[in-house]
């Protein structure tokens, strides 16, 4: 393998892009202003030029027929990538990824594939306010059928990306716009990573810290802070949310015993819940010492206020004060 | 119009002629046992019967080659047979046997013969219609000459799939052959309450494609249009709409108590039975005398027999395999 550059976290993405065009003739693009506008973060820039607009399609704004559109020419025999402009949107196309994608296949008693991806930007911060910041991703994790991917850094998001291509099944593939600019060290290859496995992005003793895509980085940025003062936090991302791989967590709270997690999405109903759930219904449990905390979006809109719409979710001052405060028992 | 015959354009030979009414024979029988079946309770849940509407789904289905492809509807059974399902394997799936198309797991609502082109009957209305220009687009991207018929009815032509759907194939010229089957109702709503239009195949003009309204109870004229359609898609001119005007004779699923039509409008639609009035035809031009339908007809009655009976006998799902095909 060669050197592996600095690049942004959309640099990956569109590498994968790339990369799975190059290698298979089935695997196409679709999706709005996707093509010569480059996607509404410039994700696809370029991909127009050098694959075509055969491949690189752009639609009409149409969200239902840009997800079943993929549905039947994945049933068909193609690999298709359909981007949804921003997560929100997602809405739109619920009916075919929800009853058609994620059933299709067990429906018909295992007779019909669905190899496609779908990938689409979430997450707030953008000032873009009520409509077009939503993290939605426990709505899909709750659809048995689809597999739900979040990826936290350019590398993950490249390996990441191109194993959802690669694989037979529907996958929702959730990017965040404000890791879009973040830098990491990606390989110039092709690679996979598995779509089950979490990863431990830093090492510590005093307490285990779950949390997903842009809440990751905040989380190594907290965990600097607090190391300041001694305290060595544990980070792990599920990178993949279904399926999803419990063992690291579960190993690190059995290390630490105190849990924190953490997510962008709002609490109740959030992904973090079924963490919480696996880690108590685990051999983890015995050895808590602390109950497990769980730090998230507030039960709100996302307000379109600077101000407000950092308060509505979980900032790195956020994850510092609750980290100390569980690894102090101060809860 | 080049007659021959004097059933159809010369293209209907005698022996496809044999296997419509055959076919037409079947869906009714088939549908008209498995209701049986239901109010013995050896079938559950609910079904969705197109008895009455036979011409629509075959007429289509017989201007199809084999490997074309097909997307069904909640009142699926007639598309099913159409396309050329194994009466044995869809009755065994009405039991919920696990040699059934599906397994067990789809039931009548979701009857589906992927290596046949049936990609599915489907639970919801529109449902199929995005899917469709995915279809003509896999066709149209691997370069095959395949076409798609994507049926639906009335109710779904007021679903904003219909729009989504009609304007994508129509912008990429997608080999999809849009096929309304108009029965008048979306459950208890009717046709006149429900548009402000008279024919649903004039919406084809807002997407630049053909539209045709037929007798959707008269086999030659579902199946010269769809012929035509056909013709169009595979050599690269994209999609067409196609009305078919007929009724459902059966109430819209089991709980129907039909309180919004009366019996003589039933009446009246039965008495252009679609399969009446082929044999008849059939009979006046001499193509067939009256006992050579009959034979079809019991021929027809035999393969139902022998689906229940296969069916009945047939071996339930293993409960361990629940989670099988969740994933790949």
């Amino acid at each position: 393998m060669s050197e592996p550059r600095e690049i942004t976290y959309a640099q990956a993405v569109r590498e994968a892009l790339r990369q799975a065009m190059q290698r298979d003739p089935q695997v196409f693009l679709l999706g709005e202003d996707i093509g010569v506008y480059g996607g509404a973060f410039g994700v696809t820039d370029g991909l127009l030029d050098e694959f075509g607009s055969e491949r690189v399609r752009d639609t009409p704004l149409s969200e239902a027929v840009i997800a079943g559109t993929a549905i039947g020419a994945a049933v068909t025999g193609m690999r298709p990538v359909a981007e949804i402009q921003f997560m929100d949107f997602i809405t739109l196309a619920m009916e075919q990824l929800v009853l058609q994608a994620a059933k299709m296949r067990y429906m018909f008693g295992g007779k019909a594939r669905v190899p496609m991806v779908l990938r689409t930007p979430a997450g707030s911060g953008t000032g873009a306010a009520a409509q077009h910041s939503e993290s939605l991703e426990a709505w899909f994790v709750h659809v048995p059928g689809l597999k739900v991917v979040m990826p936290s850094t350019p590398y993950d998001a490249k390996g990441l990306l191109l194993a959802a291509i690669a694989d037979d099944n529907p996958v929702i593939f959730i990017e965040h716009k404000l890791l879009y600019k973040t830098k990491g060290f990606v390989p110039e290859e092709y690679y996979t990573l598995p779509l089950a496995t979490s990863e431990i992005k830093r090492k510590g003793k005093d307490l285990t810290l779950i949390a997903t895509s842009v809440l990751v980085a905040r989380a190594l940025e907290a965990a600097t802070q607090l190391a300041q003062e001694g305290i060595e936090i544990e980070i792990i991302d599920p990178r993949t949310l279904k399926p999803l791989d419990t063992a690291a967590m579960i190993q690190s709270v059995c290390k630490t015993g105190k849990a924190l997690v953490v997510h962008e999405a709002p609490m109740t109903g959030g992904f973090g819940g079924e963490i919480v759930a696996q880690l108590c219904a685990s051999e983890a449990f015995d050895f808590l010492d602390a109950p497990i905390r769980r730090l998230a979006g507030l039960d709100v809109p996302i307000p379109y206020n600077r101000e407000l719409e950092k308060r509505a979710v979980p900032q790195v001052a956020d994850i510092v004060r609750e980290a100390r405060a569980l690894v102090r028992g101060e809860y | 119009m080049n007659t021959t015959n004097g059933v159809g354009r010369n293209d209907l030979s005698r022996a496809q002629l044999n296997d419509a009414l055959c076919k037409m024979y079947q869906i009714r029988l088939f549908e008209e046992r498995a209701e049986a079946l239901y109010m013995q309770g050896k079938i559950h849940g609910t079904m969705h019967l197109s008895i009455g509407q036979e011409a629509a789904a075959v007429g289509a289905c017989l201007a199809l080659r084999a490997d074309d492809y097909i997307l069904s509807t909640h009142r699926g059974h007639g598309h099913c047979i159409a396309k050329g399902a194994d009466l044995n394997l869809m009755m065994a799936e009405f039991f919920g046997k696990e040699v059934g198309y599906c397994r067990g797991r789809g039931g009548s609502m979701h009857i589906a013969d992927v290596d046949g082109g049936n990609l599915g009957a489907n639970g919801v209305v529109g449902g199929g219609l995005p899917i469709a220009p995915g279809v003509g687009l896999g066709i149209q991207m691997q370069k095959r000459d395949q076409v798609c018929v994507c049926f639906f009815g009335d109710g779904a032509a007021n679903e904003g799939a219909f729009h989504e759907s009609l304007n994508l194939s129509a912008i990429w010229k997608l080999p999809v052959i849009y096929v309304c089957e108009n029965n008048q109702y979306g459950m208890s709503m009717p046709f006149e309450k429900a548009f402000a239009i008279e024919k649903i195949s004039t919406r084809a003009v807002s997407y630049g494609m053909p539209g045709i309204t037929v007798d959707g109870n008269d086999l030659s004229q579902v199946y010269q249009a769809t012929t035509d359609a056909v013709a169009r898609a595979r050599s690269g001119q994209g999609p067409s709409l196609i009305e078919c005007v007929t009724y459902r004779w059966r109430g819209h699923s089991k709980s129907d108590r039909q309180k919004y039509r009366t019996r003589e409008e039933v009446k009246e639609w039965q008495a252009r039975d679609p399969i009446t009035l082929l044999r008849a035809k059939l009979v006046q031009v001499g193509l067939f005398s009256e006992m050579e339908l009959d034979v079809i007809t019991q021929e027809a009655q035999q393969t139902i027999d022998n689906a229940a009976a296969f069916a009945e006998s047939a071996t339930e799902p293993d409960p361990a395999s629940i989670l099988d095909g969740v994933y790949v």
